[in-house]
């Protein structure tokens, strides 16, 4: 390797190595010899591809790759700490699949189990919509207050949960749809139920005309004082709380083409014991209701005798 | 007369095509990028037609030396120039889209959102800026190393302009939405075979002048840039084999499927890294380094060793950006020993430049050029230690996915692609414009800090958010469920994006000053400043020591 002597070689002088005696545009190279820790580095580097190559699947073969001596696979590996983690939770699952909701509050150490798996499963399912603090956004309820849809005791959430919100395909989803009032009324008449409405959760002037329109038409799902109506899912409107925003804009767009929100349906997709957990959490988060008015929820039945 | 016709009549054909393929567009981005090619054919039938030389025009814009010199040297002037703009240009968009991270309120809708500016970004500066400073250098170096002028000078000015051409098609697709969604190979079928004959007359124009040459070897440089030109063209026609759904639409179907695909394109970005960004710049190192430092090359036996060993190992080393995804395990094992064996070829580079300068070691404190040298070597070094500790499967599954990976990217992209252009171009241009020097020495003193400090801002901030990052999504709480949910490690990571845009504001700062500098140079005028060094001189302490009798003081 370029130890022949070639006409243009000569010793360095900073260096005092010699060098290979070609030249390129004033150009030298210098024969050092590689130095020992990098080619020894290398080896070495060489030596635990073939170790490593031999201890797991590295070769291809026709049908499929070598084994490996250890016979690791990424799915093995995969399995293995699935089946590790499951298991350090079975005894909770267990728990949770045997006690049925309505006892759960009174197992409280049972129940703080549930709020930390339900957090950790709204954490990946549910924070898209209603953000990472549960606080909801235009169009997506707020979580954390006490103004609920669809109902705020365990059951109820773990059945808006179960079946989701005007999910077809499901018959037992909640379900219910807000007609459009396009062209019912006249400008004026808008104004003055707008007036009506707004009426109902602050200072603003009333409007005698608007309240005869809003009994003749609104009343019946949102209810004679606006208090909305659950078993509907009829938003109470003589609270401060909006969910399709609550400027006269907003308002009146959501009477003229109102938007009928839908949630998915979680059956299918989660265990029951994570839905379970799940409305633990939401439960949990400070507008969690007791049972007391499941009464006037028809669809939500108390089990009487767990 | 009759050849100016025939071009004419060539460059109307050209017009005539491309207005026909606007009318039969099946979708408006192809329709627009006929119509970039056609205004292109009627600039061209106008310069033809009316004898007017807009390149002559254009040279003296840009100062050029008008006397012929002994090498062709235009190209590569021209190509200086690009280097330069489509750098500012990358590094614009690159602060921008760092900026948009931090503040999503930046994504204007559709043309300037995150996933458009993004590929333009990388492409920008990596085809565009560094494409250009590798044609230039590359054909700056191969004539001077071969003693020879370029083989085919027309060709070479084709290779110049076609590239231009595809720079732009790339840019303009992807602001459109013209994407065939491959990292670093966005552009779509008609670009691709476009780029495809650039590539081919270039390889051809280099090849040709190797074969020309005068001198009995071949300089390592040139075996560089040849392992560069000839894999980088095995991985584009490779990796962009695609049915495209209409000859007269910007749309195309892989030919591969599944992993296959992402295997090949993996294949492609790893060794777009390994070719043009590596060994690319090696060639670039081998000859600018010795030249400025006035030294011969560190060890000829290692060149060989690394080069050859380089060039074998990192060919297998793409299936590390799939570890523990639907990738067979072999492939991924096999993705991983490769890379990490890569680490001393790779580093051969690193002890060739640096030990380079045995001999010249002061010239680190008084040339601002070996500075930045050095420090391209340093961070060439940091990160080709940094790529096979993330290619460990363990590693791996820390760090993919998270902005480690981004820093990796950039410590690299910024410290040593852009560092060793930097210098190579400060290198360059007074030999092309026979100016005596650069017009400031101490400004590239300040691009040296303004990089150097941009960068370690960049890296140290993705460093830290990328270890956050993969912390954060495994973590478990004692209860055994996952603590984080996505948006709370997006909500921790926002100053660092702060930090990351900061530090390459300061690099784009340290690029402007450069433009300034090397417009200053064009146009022939050197800055009065102060010597880089100069040590201490006080005349009264220069005189000799005369035993005097004690003197009585004047007063």
């Amino acid at each position: 390797m370029a130890n022949k002597p070639e006409s243009g070689q000569r010793i360095d002088k900073a260096t005092g190595t010699p060098t290979v005696g070609h030249e390129w545009d004033g150009i030298e190279e210098l024969d050092t010899p590689m130095p020992r820790w990098w080619l020894w580095t290398f080896y070495l580097s060489i030596l635990f591809a073939v170790v490593y190559m031999v201890l797991y699947p590295a070769w291809p073969m026709l049908e499929k790759g070598t084994a490996g001596v250890l016979g690791w696979t990424s799915r093995g590996q995969l399995a293995e700490e699935i089946s590790v983690a499951d298991q350090a939770r079975t005894t909770i699952n267990e728990q949770l699949a045997r006690t049925p909701l309505e006892r759960l509050p009174q197992d409280s150490a049972l129940m703080q189990q549930a709020v930390a798996g339900g957090r950790a499963a709204f954490l990946v399912n549910c924070v898209q919509c209603h953000g990472s603090g549960a606080a909801g956004s235009p169009g997506y309820p707020n979580l954390n207050d006490d103004d609920w849809l669809w109902g705020g005791d365990l059951k109820a959430i773990e059945y808006t949960l179960t079946h989701g919100i005007r999910q077809h395909g499901d018959d037992m989803t909640r379900f219910s749809q807000m007609p459009p009032f396009d062209g019912v009324f006249e400008e004026n008449q808008l104004d003055a139920v707008i007036d009506h409405v707004l009426s109902l959760s602050s200072d603003a002037k009333p409007s005698a005309v608007g309240a005869q329109l809003y009994a003749d038409n609104c009343a019946v799902c949102h209810g004679p004082n606006g208090l909305g109506d659950r078993a509907l899912g009829a938003p109470n409107l003589a609270d401060a709380i909006w969910l399709y925003g609550g400027t006269r804009a907003e308002i009146q767009r959501q009477i003229l083409a109102p938007r009928n929100g839908m949630m998915p349906k979680w059956e299918g997709r989660l265990n029951p014991v994570t839905i379970k957990m799940l409305a633990a959490y939401v439960h949990s988060l400070g507008g969690g209701e007791n049972f007391v008015e499941v009464a006037k929820d028809p669809a939500v039945q108390v089990d009487e005798q767990p | 007369m009759e050849a100016a016709l025939g071009r004419a009549g060539l460059w109307f054909l050209i017009l005539f095509l491309a207005i026909l393929a606007i009318i039969g567009a099946k979708d408006a981005a192809f329709a627009a990028h006929a119509t970039i090619i056609a205004l292109a054919a009627f600039v061209m039938i106008w310069v033809t037609a009316a004898r007017y030389d807009p390149l002559a025009r254009a040279q003296g814009m840009f100062h050029m030396p008008t006397d012929p010199s002994r090498y062709d040297d235009d190209p590569v002037r021209w190509g200086v120039i690009a280097t330069m703009f489509w750098g500012m240009v990358g590094m614009l968009a690159g602060v921008f889209i760092a900026l948009q991270l931090a503040y999503p309120a930046l994504n204007f809708e559709p043309y300037l959102n995150f996933g458009r500016v993004r590929p333009l970004h990388t492409s920008a500066v990596i085809f565009a800026f560094g494409g250009n400073a590798l044609i230039a250098t590359s054909f700056y170096v191969v004539q001077r190393t071969c003693r020879a002028r370029l083989a085919f000078p027309s060709l070479a000015r084709f290779v110049f302009w076609g590239y231009q051409l595809f720079i732009v098609l790339a840019a303009s697709g992807y602001l459109l939405g013209v994407t065939q969604s491959r990292e670093y190979a966005e552009p779509e079928w008609y670009v691709d075979i476009w780029l495809t004959i650039v590539w081919v007359s270039y390889g051809a124009v280099f090849i040709g002048t190797i074969i020309r040459r005068h001198e009995p070897h071949i300089y390592v440089a040139n075996w560089f840039y040849l392992a560069f030109i000839i894999t980088v063209a095995m991985l584009h026609l490779v990796n962009n084999l695609a049915m495209p759904v209409s000859l007269l639409g910007s749309r195309s179907y892989s030919a591969f499927a599944g992993v296959q695909d992402a295997l090949t394109q993996w294949w492609y970005g790893h060794n777009a890294v390994g070719f043009f960004l590596t060994a690319g710049f090696l060639a670039m190192m081998y000859y600018f380094v010795p030249k400025q430092a006035e030294r011969p090359i560190y060890s000829y036996r290692l060149s060989i060793i690394h080069f050859w060993s380089l060039i074998f190992l990192y060919i297998w080393a793409g299936p590390h950006h799939l570890h523990y995804t639907a990738l067979p395990d072999w492939a991924q094992t096999l993705g991983m020993v490769f890379s990490v064996m890569l680490w001393m070829p790779s580093w051969g580079g690193m002890i060739n430049g640096l030990m380079t300068l045995n001999g010249a070691w002061d010239k680190v404190r008084t040339d601002p050029i070996i500075r930045m040298m050095v420090m391209a070597l340093a961070f060439y070094g940091m990160s080709t230690f940094e790529g096979p500790v993330l290619s460990i499967k363990a590693v791996n599954s820390l760090s993919h996915y998270t902005d480690w990976t981004i820093g990796h990217v950039h410590s690299g992209a910024l410290g040593w692609n852009g560092l060793i252009t930097f210098a190579c171009v400060y290198y360059l241009v007074p030999r092309l414009w026979k100016r005596e020097r650069m017009f400031s020495l101490r400004m590239i003193n300040w691009h040296f800090w303004l990089a150097t400090i941009g960068i370690v801002f960049y890296a140290a901030s993705m460093w830290v958010a990328g270890i956050t990052q993969g912390l954060m999504w495994r973590e478990y709480g004692p209860d055994g469920y996952l603590v984080n949910s996505f948006v709370d490690t997006v909500a921790a990571l926002h100053p660092m994006f702060i930090m990351r845009a900061f530090g390459g504001g300061l690099y784009l700062l340290g690029g402007a000053i450069m433009t300034y500098n090397i417009w200053m140079t064009l146009k022939g005028r050197i800055r009065e400043e102060a010597p880089m060094s100069q040590p201490e001189y006080d005349p009264v302490k220069d005189r000799p020591i005369i035993a005097t009798p004690a003197q009585v003081p004047a007063e």
